[in-house]
């Protein structure tokens, strides 16, 4: 793998993060963290949907026409996202019911569409594809930070298994219900958001 | 039955608050609330999308996708009725969207040319808002009926147009403030709708 691909497979992860630099995709970032299981569930999801949506439409980006380019990409990208769907409904039906509307709403997700209308319409598929993966693993990072903060500190458990003792199972921790719902989620990153651009200084915007 | 639609317009304007509740439509909610006057625009145009597409969906699912649905077509009723079409659902609704916003860009064009002008960048952009999406698989999932449909799509609109016009007038008092380097711009938004959050779940519990 040689410089270019490799810039273009990790610039998403800190540098150009699709949530906290390029202000993609946040409904569900938001949405599905309350507990690490459904954010695990929902960053594979996406990046199976991401990776493939961009290589495809990359594959036949020159035979489609402009004018009807969105509509191309929108068939495309839900053709995967009901297989997807599908899928999460044979092999993890409770946590695909749990993750609701929010496998559907992968289809407007702005990553996607953003990464295929942005990327993948002008560069050959090899490098689409790691771009898929790239930001869709950026996506993932954001995600996976969130759901740790929230379900720690909302619920004391990681995965589902009790890390604090809470007083409610005899322990010692006081759960912080306000992280479960939804102003926690919008702190949580805001906080994150706040600490990369501490690092990245010239991530800062000027107004 | 007044009551009933009554307090499904309540709880999906205030309590259940497609913005700050579900955080759909965060992008444009984030992208397009530095002014009032566009927050203003682009709230209105996805009330009227979200008020003509949840009840078009809902005949969608009724009448052509659900598991039985088809038995209203004469002659083949009976067989057609085993078919369940529900996995397309996704592809359905997202051009019911995509067709409505095409048709009522061109219908503004045509009647209201001012105010195509105004809202003129936003019409296209909301096809993909996830607001709108969101809207018809919640009503797919709690098998909401046409005319509750209607009153939830409206309730919806309207709740995100009253937080993006409130985030936006917090945003322009903003510019006065003295904010930490690192959270300028998107940091301190998020932290905004965060407050904004906690102050609509004082809405929780209301019942009409």
């Amino acid at each position: 793998m040689d410089t270019k691909q490799k810039k273009i497979l990790l610039d998403p992860l800190l540098n150009t993060n699709p949530i906290a630099f390029q202000v993609l995709g946040i409904c569900s970032a938001l949405a599905v963290t309350t507990k690490m299981e459904t954010a695990l569930v929902m960053s594979a999801a996406l990046t199976a949907v991401l990776s493939l949506s961009n290589l495809f439409v990359s594959l036949i980006r020159n035979k489609i026409p402009t004018n009807v380019r969105i509509i191309v990409q929108l068939s495309i990208i839900a053709s995967l996202v009901i297989i997807t769907d599908q899928v999460l409904k044979a092999f993890v039906y409770d946590i695909s019911k749990q993750l609701s509307v929010f496998v559907g709403l992968i289809i407007t997700n702005c990553i996607v569409m953003g990464r295929a209308e942005g990327f993948a319409m002008q560069n050959p598929p090899l490098a689409s594809l790691l771009d898929g993966i790239g930001n869709a693993l950026g996506y993932d990072l954001i995600l996976l930070i969130t759901a740790f903060f929230r379900e720690l500190i909302g619920s004391g458990r990681l995965f589902g298994y009790p890390v604090l003792q809470t007083t409610s199972e005899n322990g010692w921790y006081i759960p912080n219900g306000l992280l479960i719902l939804s102003p926690g989620a919008f702190f949580i990153i805001g906080l994150l958001i706040w600490a990369l651009r501490t690092w990245k200084t010239e991530q800062q915007e000027a107004d | 039955m007044i009551e009933h639609y009554l307090s499904l317009a309540v709880k999906s304007i205030f309590v259940e608050n497609m913005a700050l509740a579900f955080f759909l439509g965060m992008c444009s909610f984030l992208a397009c609330s530095r002014k009032v006057d566009t927050s203003l625009g682009l709230g209105l145009a996805v009330t009227f999308v979200l008020a003509v597409t949840c009840p078009l969906n809902n005949l969608i699912y009724n009448y052509l996708l659900k598991e039985g649905a088809l038995a209203w077509v004469p002659g083949l009723g009976p067989q057609l009725a085993e078919i369940d079409l529900s996995f397309l659902g996704f592809i359905s609704y997202i051009g019911t969207i995509a067709a409505v916003v095409q048709v009522v860009e061109m219908i503004i064009d045509r009647f209201a040319p001012a105010l195509y002008g105004a809202l003129g960048v936003f019409l296209p952009l909301i096809a993909v808002n996830c607001a709108i999406l969101g809207a018809s698989l919640f009503m797919v999932e709690r098998d909401y009926t046409f005319g509750e449909s209607a009153v939830f799509g409206f309730g919806s609109g309207a709740g995100f147009a009253l937080a993006i016009i409130a985030l936006a007038a917090i945003r322009e008092r903003m510019r006065y403030s003295n904010v930490p380097a690192g959270l300028r711009g998107l940091g301190i938004t998020f932290i905004i709708t965060g407050l904004m959050a906690i102050g609509f779940m004082a809405f929780s519990g209301i019942q009409l």
